[in-house]
């Protein structure tokens, strides 16, 4: 068995990849050790059955993907930790076929400028790698653009002035917002921030032959049972209806095999635990960022700074009781965003220069609301109180949440390797996360909430209440054994740093890895920065980007 | 080996002493008020149906979709998805145990839900059904780690989907004023935005 090229992860990067592959007439396979609930591989118009507004089966019983019984992974904060205070399920994005895109509830923004340049716009951090990218946004602008187009993004270009310039409109207008999202909207406002339209990636009228969403309210965590949400199915219809891509799931990943100088193929452990190499010209890694330095590890490659540079936004949730009933389950799960927290200005300088800083930046805000009576149930008591606190629902139906995405700067000592004792259900080591945020997130963080819960005060919030993942050191000595240390986020962003310099940096300006050139990688393990955006459109961007070098 | 629940003989795991013990305590743990509580939401027949999972072909893990008739569309909750390889082995590690099998011991022993319940059950007394409502709570509360296991899935089965086995004709749902599944009517835009 032999193709082209082989593309490791059917999630956003590795989708997007087969897409512009097989367009350039390559061959590829494309391998995904979760299962197929997604799509019809011998007929790619039809779209599976599979997904329910289910949250038994979802939240609760892992159907998406990786089950932390057969698949864990470890966490630390620190060496003194020992090998690890937490095993099973930490910063999991789905293992199914379309990877994370399934689960998501579809914010793609992109990115701004200063991004992609940060150490030259803000200058350097002491503990921190800052560092500008081998690319700009005007170089990816193009890519954005496409990205849009392929997976249909409901949008107003004109609503975020905070926003990168951008070659034309969104695809869609936006869809319906949901009501506390009109109600914070507003609040924000008259404080003089600047909520907008969050991009989506949910389809507000029919698009791409896949029908408009119709609002039913399961969307984080879910796969869309009509297919409104476009990534990555869009390209992974594209890729199999070129009939140049094959489609393997249940195939994990074992090893890239490599001749010393060029990788030759992928080893891969089947459904049935058959082993089996498929020949490859080149290898495309998009297993996300911390399974792709798991494997680059597991192949035996020893650039020193693989697996370094780990980033997970720093989330800032800040929560409001509200007096009337905001019908949470209704509609794409956040509607709003505002990105005011992302610009340093004087107040943000002031705040860094006190926290002995020499600059700050917080993140994204997504204006949204918990819709999911389960998850609910599980926070309150049991006894007599229960039933009554359901019916009120101080923490679902009468709640807002304010939620800045913050970023997080990348320090060299956050890391993925692999545990030294913990393996999955197959024999292979397990990722182990090292993680401790940088005092620049605690700062941003302690600087941004104050705004935050003043819009929640505006709202009529009768009680407000502000936690953070990973939770603070304080917090978490007061939390049970220290599992709130783990970042909750699914933002895991760069683990195979992009650059020009081979020497502070894993891979080039296009995802070859500078020691073995046709192995690319095309996910957001590239990233020099994590912005304070979800990395979403951005990856798929750099992924079309670095498949078009490769074809 | 029975397709649907309840039409082969229950309980369908547990013992009936069990079942009988396993009521009383989920009515402490979310007890009847103006609405039916956990027995009366059918979340004992939920537990025991995850306890008995495997006697069920395909295993009662995963309801179908992408509907459940409730809102249009054909039911497909109630027809189960088959497991993979790799899934079937998470549940029965979870459910059944490591059991001393090299192949679900890849990091050690693992207790599983149906031992947690059978020795669970037994610590709360032969007597648990006959005391009074306070010397329930008090021994559910000295039995901390058992009763957070069977709280959760009592949250689970009064406000899980009821192809699960509990909330029984949507009790739970209805009782706080929840729609529940709602494909593939949905919301229209004005019921999203407007008050």
């Amino acid at each position: 068995m032999t193709a082209d090229v082989v593309v490791i992860g059917s999630g956003p990067g590795g989708a997007t990849a087969a897409d512009v592959l097989t367009a350039a007439g390559r061959s590829v396979v494309i391998i995904e050790k979760g299962r197929n609930h997604l799509i019809d591989i011998t007929d790619p118009d039809r779209l599976l059955g599979d997904f329910s507004n289910d949250e038994l089966k979802f939240v609760h019983r892992h159907f998406l993907g990786p089950d932390p019984v057969t698949e864990p992974r470890t966490f630390r904060v620190g060496p003194e930790d020992g090998e690890h205070s937490l095993v099973g399920e930490v910063n999991s994005i789905p293992s199914t076929v379309g990877g994370g895109g399934v689960h998501a509830d579809g914010k793609v923004p992109r990115f701004r400028q200063e991004d992609f340049a940060l150490l030259s716009t803000y200058g350097p951090v002491e503990g921190a790698d800052v560092a500008d990218w081998p690319v700009s946004y005007d170089d990816l602008e193009p890519y954005y653009s496409a990205a849009e187009r392929s997976i249909g993004v409901a949008g107003d270009a004109g609503a975020n002035p905070h926003a990168a310039w951008r070659s034309g409109p969104y695809p869609m207008a936006p869809g319906a917002p949901m009501y506390g999202a009109t109600r914070s909207a507003r609040a924000a406002e008259a404080l003089g921030l600047h909520p907008y339209p969050a991009p989506t990636a949910a389809n507000s009228v029919p698009y791409d032959g896949r029908p408009a969403c119709n609002n039913c309210g399961f969307c984080s965590f879910f796969g869309c049972p009509v297919h409104a949400k476009g990534d990555p199915v869009a390209m992974l219809q594209r890729a199999l209806r070129s009939g140049r891509a094959e489609l393997w799931p249940e195939t994990f990943a074992a090893r890239i095999r490599t001749d010393g100088r060029r990788a030759t193929g992928v080893e891969v452990v089947q459904r049935d635990g058959a082993r089996l190499t498929i020949g490859a010209r080149a290898v495309v890694v998009a297993a996300g960022a911390v399974e792709t330095p798991r494997l680059l590890l597991l192949s035996g490659f020893d650039h020193p700074l693989i697996g370094r540079h780990l980033m997970v936004h720093f989330q800032t949730i800040t929560l409001g009781v509200m007096p009337e009933r905001l019908h949470t389950e209704r509609g794409r799960a956040v509607t709003h965003v505002h990105d005011d927290a992302v610009v340093v200005d004087g107040e943000a300088r002031q705040a860094a220069r006190q926290a002995g800083l020499p600059w700050l930046r917080g993140g994204m805000v997504e204006h949204g609301g918990p819709s999911l009576p389960v998850m609910e149930a599980k926070l309150y008591p049991w006894g007599r109180r229960h039933k009554q606190l359901m019916r009120s629902s101080p923490m679902r139906d009468h709640l807002w949440a304010l939620i800045m995405q913050g970023e997080d700067l990348a320090q060299p000592t956050n890391t993925v390797d692999l545990d030294p004792t913990v393996r999955d259900a197959r024999g292979f080591p397990v990722a182990r996360l090292t993680y401790r945020p940088h005092r620049h997130e605690l700062a941003a963080s302690a600087h941004h909430r104050a705004r935050l819960v003043a819009v929640l005060g505006a709202m009529g919030a009768t009680f407000t209440a502000v936690v953070t993942s990973p939770s603070t050191a304080a917090e978490a000595a007061a939390s049970n054994g220290g599992l709130s240390t783990a970042p909750a986020s699914r933002h895991v962003m760069g683990t195979t740093r992009m650059g020009t310099d081979p020497a502070t940096s894993v891979v080039d300006e296009v995802g070859r890895l500078h020691d073995i050139p046709n192995v690319v990688v095309a996910d957001s393990s590239v990233f020099v920065t994590s912005a304070g955006y979800g990395p979403t459109l951005t990856l798929v961007a750099l992924a079309a980007r670095a498949a078009a070098a490769l074809a | 080996m029975d397709a649907v629940y309840g039409s082969g003989p229950m309980p369908v795991w547990l013992t009936d002493a069990e079942l009988r013990t396993l009521s009383a305590a989920c009515s402490r743990l979310i007890p009847d008020d103006e609405t039916p509580g956990a027995t009366g939401a059918g979340v004992p027949e939920y537990i025991d149906g995850l306890l008995g999972a495997f006697e069920f072909d395909p295993p009662r893990i995963w309801a179908g979709g992408p509907f459940s008739g409730r809102h249009g569309g054909t039911a497909g909750f109630s027809t189960f998805h088959r497991l993979a390889p790799i899934d079937e082995l998470a549940w029965r590690i979870r459910i059944e145990g490591s059991a001393g099998r090299p192949e679900r011991e890849f990091n050690g022993a693992v207790v599983g839900w149906q031992e947690r319940y059978r020795l669970g059950l037994a610590r709360l007394g032969e007597d648990f059904c006959d005391v009074d409502g306070e010397v329930q709570d008090d021994r559910l509360r000295r039995h901390e780690e058992f009763a957070a296991l069977l709280y959760g899935h009592c949250c689970e089965g009064m406000y899980g989907a009821p192809e699960y086995g509990g909330n029984r004709l949507e009790v739970g749902w209805r009782s706080i004023g929840f729609s529940g599944d709602v494909q593939p009517r949905g919301w229209s835009d004005g019921e999203v935005a407007g008050p």
